[in-house]
């Protein structure tokens, strides 16, 4: 590309191409600049800050007598391991669903994408609106029937993080399913022709045609989605808000629980040792994107 | 033979139709419960109607209005959220396409390591982020600065921002380039006259991406801002909940006010949103 530019610019009569060459260098750089200068400000330095910040030994002894913080760790492994394949799962199954042509699944594909494309603040304050044990609307529906009172849904550890993972899914189903359809809709429909004249049923057409065409969109998919379900703060906050006694806290709400706590020190050290569950996904991904 | 294969259609009908209603009521139910708390006075609201008996816009007045001491500073927080996200899709739409240009037209001296770093960024969850940002816009005096907040939006959405475009230009011909060059265009020419008309389905992508991004963010917007007169609207919706007397169907009516530009904004540029954002994760 280089070349190219350089020819270009050496048929010129007039201007040296050295000189050229230097003037759009520099314009590169400045350009460049801005991006390099919030960077460096509100990302490389607040990372080095907390690097610094945590880097006291004794942070790190007192986030492991902090059986929170185990809790926390091991919460988020369910989050990310049932909850992140869970979805992908589902969101595989419903794009085939969403690449059938009828007009009425055109409608519902666009009502589909709702729950993506507004904030999720109101939705989830929504859920926990059903969800109250008293006036809830699932409650009262559970009396009307049984005449009995539901359970206190986020007053049980086990049941407020099932519900947070299913909130999360509620939220990025939408749009995992929209990406995976992109890669169904972008295979050759003459695969899937062949097959049926071979004879091959909806599995066999599943599995020898689409999942070998898809396996590689759909593991991207799948990496990307657990990073960013780490970063996962709004579901359960805003849900459980860490609680009943801290017990649903994940490594993305931890941090907020520590500045409660005046301990920002820990909130750091939460993150140094999030890094090697981090930073190996990071590193996948950015040889995969940076192609 | 006809009625066979007349069967076995309605059949699969029938299994789509199966299929498609439990994903429309998991769509919507949360979202019908929300907009039904928004439409039912105070009292009824909890009935457990499916719709209510007396279906008002009460709510929306007294919202409009400022009529609760929750929601004395509503507008006043309404257009924080605006400016908020207004200024943060402004300088993305600056910085990111200033930097795809010199990295993916000019071939900056550099742009390769600009573009790793970026996509770093990207990856690394925001959630963890945010406790370092905390500290340091303490550390700058920009804490309860809406500006604290704008930056820290323009630094989450620029790497992505900044792929997309790189994607996008990398794919215009290198000729366009090269005709500029012979016609003696200077590098701001090429990127006003040729490169920006261009990239225009790019950049309104891009420009969408980043005001949803900051309009809908809770998490740096609770940390970084604290006054009422200074916070947007979400962390007002959050602040909600601290109270045990909270008006729940106000608090759903103005959530419900709050989802509508985001989700309008959405459908309006959703053609470009779809095929400008997912291309990228599709071409992997």
């Amino acid at each position: 590309m280089t070349a190219a530019t350089l020819s270009g610019a050496a048929s010129l009569p007039d201007a040296s191409p050295d000189r050229r060459m230097q003037a759009w260098r520099n314009w590169g750089l400045l350009l460049l600049a801005p991006y390099v200068v919030i960077f460096g400000l509100f990302v490389a330095y607040p990372v080095g800050y907390a690097l610094w910040v945590a880097h006291h030994p004794q942070s790190y002894i007192d986030l492991a007598e902090d059986p929170i913080f185990f809790r926390s760790l091991w919460n988020t492994v369910i989050f990310i391991v049932i909850g992140v394949n869970l979805k992908m799962v589902v969101a595989l199954y419903l794009s085939g669903f969403f690449a059938v042509a009828r007009p009425w699944i055109r409608w519902l594909s666009v009502l589909f994408i709702l729950p993506w494309a507004v904030p999720s603040i109101p939705t989830i304050l929504s859920f926990r609106f059903m969800l109250n044990p008293e006036w809830g609307v699932i409650n009262q529906l559970i009396f009307k029937l049984t005449y009995e009172d539901g359970p206190n849904w986020l007053n049980d550890p086990t049941i407020a993080l099932s519900i947070s993972i299913l909130v999360h899914i509620w939220k990025s189903l939408p749009f995992w399913t929209l990406i995976l359809l992109a890669g169904r809709l972008a295979i050759p429909s003459d695969l899937y022709e062949a097959a049926s004249v071979d004879g091959a049923n909806n599995w066999q057409k599943f599995r020898f045609v689409t999942w070998p065409s898809m396996a590689t969109l759909y593991l991207t998919c799948l990496l990307l989605s657990m990073i960013w379900t780490l970063g996962d703060f709004n579901s359960v906050y805003l849900l459980t808000g860490g609680g009943p006694a801290d017990l649903t806290h994940v490594l993305a709400t931890l941090g907020i629980r520590f500045i409660r706590l005046d301990r920002v020190d820990l909130a750091m050290a939460t993150i140094v040792c999030a890094l090697p569950l981090v930073l190996p996904l990071v590193y996948v991904m950015m040889k995969r994107f940076s192609k | 033979m006809t009625t066979a294969i007349k069967w076995r259609s309605v059949g699969q009908e029938a299994k789509l139709i199966l299929i498609g209603i439990p994903v429309a009521l998991w769509t919507l139910i949360p979202i019908y419960h929300l907009l039904l708390f928004a439409i039912s006075k105070k009292d009824t609201a909890f009935s457990g109607n499916l719709w209510p008996s007396h279906p008002t816009l009460a709510n929306f007045g007294t919202v409009f209005r400022q009529e609760h001491y929750f929601l004395n500073n509503f507008w006043l927080q309404f257009w924080n959220s605006v400016f908020i996200a207004a200024m943060t899709g402004a300088l993305v739409l600056v910085i990111a396409t200033f930097a795809a240009f010199a990295i993916s037209r000019l071939k900056a001296r550099g742009g390769r390591l600009v573009m790793n770093l970026a996509l770093f960024t990207y990856f690394i969850p925001a959630a963890f982020l945010a406790v370092p940002m905390y500290r340091t816009m303490g550390l700058y005096g920009l804490l309860n600065s809406q500006w604290a907040l704008i930056l820290a939006m323009v630094a989450i959405a620029s790497p992505y921002a900044i792929w997309v475009l790189k994607q996008a230009s990398d794919k215009l011909p290198q000729e366009l380039d090269e005709a500029a060059i012979m016609d003696g265009a200077s590098p701001l020419q090429l990127f006003r006259l040729v490169y920006l008309p261009l990239m225009m389905p790019s950049l309104v992508a891009i420009g969408t991406y980043a005001i949803l991004l900051a309009w809908n963010e809770y998490l740096y917007a609770f940390l970084l801002l604290s006054k009422d007169t200074s916070i947007t609207l979400p962390v007002a919706l959050g602040n909600f909940l601290a109270a045990d007397d909270s008006p729940w169907e106000l608090l759903m009516t103005t959530g419900l006010i709050y989802a509508l530009p985001p989700a309008a904004i959405y459908y309006a540029f959703r053609k470009y949103m779809v095929s400008g954002l997912t291309a990228g994760a599709v071409k992997s």
